[in-house]
C-alpha cells in the first residue's frame, strides 16, 4: 500500500529521520498563520507533482492561502486533491536520491542512492547511481553506509549525516514492512543539513497483522475495491462491461486477458479463492452486481473449489439478487457434471471450456441493452 | 530419477489438524504421497486418519526421518515454522500458506540457501510428479504420467494447463508451482535446470505473469543453457499497471513486469508463447 507523503514523513519523524515541519490542510480555511515561506503541496500519490502544477510555493499569507484554495479540490491528472501539507521551504544546496527498496529476484532489499536527486531515478544514468544488494539476515550496516558515502564523493560532516538517515532509514523498511522507502529529494540546505524533503513508503499490507495501529484505507482503491477487500475478495475495477468471478488469481487473469483478445470488456477481476462454500460466491455476485455489468461471466476450474458448492451459489444468487442480466459460467474439474446439471436445471448455461463461455459471453454482452 | 521428490520420499505436513491441512494431507494420502508423520503442537500422540502419527513438535517429527515438509500454517506462524524446518536439517520445505509477509520470507529463503534447502513457494500449489508423489494442494485427478515438466507461479491456471496436456494425450513428468508471492523460494531457473537433468522430462512448459523479472531471466537462461524444447504462457496482458492482480507478485511497477515484455523475452530467446491455454498441447508437439 502506497502512503501519501505526510504520511511517510510521519514515520520518518518517528524515526528520526530529518523532515521539515509542516502540517496537513483539508480545508482552505485552516490554514495557520503566515511565519515564513512555505510550500504547498498536493497530497496525491503521483509523480512529477511539480511539473503537474500540484506545488506551490508561498511568501505571504495572500499567497498561502490562494495556494491552500487552489490545490485543494483541484484535479491533478484524475485525482482530486483533498489534502495539502503546508511546509517550511528550506534553502536548497544540493539535492541526492536515496531509497530501500524490494529487489524480487534478489529476493533481498536493495540500497540505491545518487547524487542526482528531484529527478525519477530512471532517468538518471547507471554510472550515477550506486547500488548495493542488503543480506536480510545481516541487515544494514554502518559499512553499507561508507561504501554508498564513498560514492557519492561526501565529506566527513556529510557523510556522517548520510549514514545516520541510512541506519533509520533501514530501520523504517524492516520494522514496518515496507517494500519501498524512498527518499527523493534528499535535500541538503545551505546551511549544511540533510533533510528527508519528500517521503515514498510503500507498506505489505500482509504484514499488517503486526501493525495493528495501521489505521489507514488504501489512498488508490476504489470504495467497491474496499467494500471487497473487507469480505476478503481479491478485487479489481476495471473499465468494460463484463463482469467476471474466477477461482484463482492465475487463472481470474487468464479470463480477462481471453475476454478481451476476443473483444470483450472486463468490467472487474474477482478471485473467489479456493472456497467450497456457497455463501462465498453468492456474496461475489453481490459485488459484481454493484459494478453494473451487462453480462456475468463465472470461470471455475475445481479443485479445492468444487463445481457443485460453485452451481449452488451462482443459483443462490441468482434468486437472493433477481439477477435479469446473462450469467455464462464455465464449469470444469472437480464435481463438473454435477454442478452443470445443477445449473442446467436451473436454466443457466454452463460450458466445458473456458473458450467457449468467453465466446458467448462477448455475444451477450454484445447484446444485451 | 525424478524432480525433486519420488515414491519413496518421506513427507511430514506442519498444520496437519488444520482446516486445510487435513484436507490436503488426506489427498496427498490419496494420491500415494508417503506422509510419515503431521505436526499439531499441543496434539502430539494423536493419529491423523487412525494412521499418521502426530507429534508436538519437527523435532520429534525427525524420528521419522522426513525428507520433505508441508508447512501449513496460518500467515502469522509461518516464518516459525519455516525455522523450525531448516533448523532441523529438512531439505525440501514447502510453504502453502498465502499473504506471508515478504520480509519473513527473504529470511526464510536466506536462511534455507545458505544450508542448501529448497524452498517451495510460500502461496504456491507444491509439486506434482505423477505416479510417484505429490506434495501441496494441485487436484489429484488431472495428470497423467508423461514427458512434460511444467513451473508456474499459480495454482488454477496451472490445473488449467495441465488439464489441457493430459487432454491432448500428453502427460507429465513433473508440475511445480513457485508460488504468487513477490519472495518465494524457487526461480524459473532453478527448476530449468532440474528439469534440463531429469530424464523422464523431454519438454518443458512455463507459465509466468506479470511482476517482477523472473520470466526475462528464465528466458535468457534457456537461451544461453536449455536443449529442450520449451514452451510459455503468460498471464496478465490486460492488467492495468500499479494494480495488484490477486497474487501479491502480480503487479506492474513502474513499467517493470509486463506481459509484453516477459512475451518479448521468450520469443527473443525462440520459445514459443502461447496465446490461450488450451494452445499449449498443440506448440509442444
Amino acid at each position: 500500500m502506497n502512503l501519501y507523503e505526510y504520511m511517510g514523513k510521519e514515520i520518518f519523524r518517528k524515526y528520526g529521520i530529518p523532515v521539515p515541519e509542516g502540517y496537513v490542510v483539508e480545508k482552505s480555511a485552516d490554514v495557520r498563520e503566515y511565519k515564513k515561506p512555505v510550500v504547498v503541496k498536493s497530497q496525491i500519490l503521483l509523480g512529477g507533482r511539480g511539473k503537474s502544477g500540484g506545488i506551490k510555493f508561498a511568501k505571504s499569507q495572500a499567497d498561502l492561502n490562494a495556494a491552500a484554495k487552489e490545490l485543494l479540490g483541484a484535479k491533478i491528472r484524475g485525482l482530486t486533491v483533498t489534502k495539502v501539507l503546508v511546509e517550511d521551504m528550506v534553502n536548497i544546496k544540493k539535492e541526492y536520491y536515496v531509497s530501500f527498496a524490494l529487489n524480487r529476484s534478489e529476493r533481498s532489499p536493495m540500497l540505491i542512492a545518487s547524487a542526482s536527486g528531484g529527478v525519477e531515478i530512471e532517468s538518471v544514468p547507471h554510472s550515477e547511481i550506486f547500488t548495493r544488494k542488503i543480506d536480510p539476515l545481516l541487515g544494514y550496516s554502518d559499512f553499507i553506509g561508507r561504501e554508498a558515502s564513498k560514492f557519492m564523493k561526501f565529506d566527513k560532516n556529510q557523510s556522517a549525516q548520510f549514514r545516520d538517515i541510512l541506519g533509520k532509514l533501514y530501520k523504517v523498511f524492516s520494522e514496518e514492512d515496507c517494500e519501498l522507502v524512498e527518499i527523493n529529494p534528499l535535500m541538503e540546505t545551505a546551511e549544511g543539513q540533510f533533510i528527508a524533503a519528500d517521503a515514498k513508503v510503500v507498506m505489505d499490507t500482509d504484514s499488517f497483522f503486526r501493525h495493528k495501529d495501521i489505521n489507514i484505507t488504501d489512498p488508490e482503491k476504489t470504495p467497491l475495491e474496499l467494500e471487497a477487500q473487507s469480505k476478503g475478495y481479491a478485487f479489481v475495477e476495471l473499465d468494460g462491461n463484463i463482469g467476471v468471478i474466477a477461482n484463482g488469481a492465475g487463472l481470474t487473469m487468464a479470463t480477462l486477458d481471453a475476454l478481451t483478445l476476443h473483444k470483450g470488456k472486463p468490467r472487474n477481476f474477482l478471485d473467489l479463492g479456493g472456497t467450497d462454500n456457497v455463501e462465498i460466491v453468492a456474496q461475489a455476485f453481490d459485488l459484481v452486481l454493484k459494478a453494473n455489468p451487462k453480462a456475468i461471466l463465472v470461470n471455475i476450474f475445481g479443485g479445492v473449489t468444487k463445481g457443485d458448492t460453485v452451481a449452488n451459489g451462482i443459483v443462490e444468487a441468482k434468486k437472493r439478487f433477481d439477477i435479469k442480466k446473462p450469467i455464462v459460467v464455465r464449469l470444469s474439474g472437480v464435481h463438473e457434471v454435477e454442478g452443470r446439471k445443477i445449473l442446467k436445471d436451473a436454466g443457466i448455461e454452463s460450458f466445458p471450456t473456458m473458450m467457449e463461455a468467453i465466446k458467448m459471453v462477448v455475444k451477450v454482452a454484445g447484446e444485451a441493452q | 530419477m525424478t524432480v525433486l521428490v519420488n515414491k519413496n520420499t518421506k513427507v511430514i505436513v506442519q498444520g496437519i489438524t488444520g482446516h486445510q491441512g487435513s484436507f490436503h494431507a488426506g489427498e496427498m494420502l490419496k494420491f500415494g504421497t508417503r506422509i510419515v508423520a503431521g505436526t499439531s503442537p499441543g496434539k502430539g500422540g494423536t493419529k491423523f486418519q487412525d494412521k499418521v502419527p502426530v507429534v508436538d513438535s519437527v523435532s520429534e517429527a525427525m524420528a521419522f526421518e522426513p525428507e520433505a515438509t508441508m508447512i501449513s500454517v496460518a500467515a502469522p506462524f509461518v516464518k516459525d515454522a519455516a525455522f523450525e524446518a531448516i533448523d532441523s536439517g529438512i531439505k525440501l520445505v514447502y510453504i502453502l500458506t498465502e499473504k506471508v509477509p515478504f520480509h519473513d520470507s527473504m529470511e526464510i529463503v536466506h536462511e534455507a540457501k545458505q544450508r542448501g534447502i529448497t524452498v517451495m513457494g510460500p502461496n504456491g500449489p507444491g509439486i506434482t510428479v505423477p505416479g510417484e508423489c505429490k506434495i501441496g494442494i494441485m487436484p489429484n485427478q488431472i495428470f497423467r504420467q508423461g514427458d512434460v515438466a511444467v513451473a508456474s507461479r499459480s495454482g488454477t491456471l496451472t490445473y488449467e494447463i495441465v488439464d489441457h496436456i493430459t487432454r491432448s494425450g500428453l502427460g507429465e513428468s513433473a508440475v511445480i508451482g513457485l508460488g504468487g508471492d513477490p519472495v518465494v523460494g524457487l526461480t524459473y531457473i532453478d527448476v530449468l535446470k532440474l528439469f534440463e537433468a531429469d530424464e523422464r522430462t523431454k519438454r518443458i512448459v512455463l507459465v509466468g505473469e506479470i511482476g517482477g523479472n523472473n520470466e526475462e531471466l528464465a528466458a535468457k537462461y534457456i537461451k544461453e543453457h536449455v536443449k529442450k524444447k520449451v514452451v510459455a504462457y503468460i498471464t496478465g496482458r490486460s492488467a492495468p499497471p500499479g494494480k495488484r492482480m490477486g497474487h501479491a507478485g502480480a503487479i506492474i511497477e513502474k513499467g517493470v513486469g509486463t506481459a509484453e515484455s516477459k512475451i518479448k523475452a521468450f520469443e527473443e530467446a525462440g520459445v514459443k508463447v502461447a496465446e490461450f491455454p488450451d494452445d499449449v498441447p498443440g506448440l509442444l508437439k
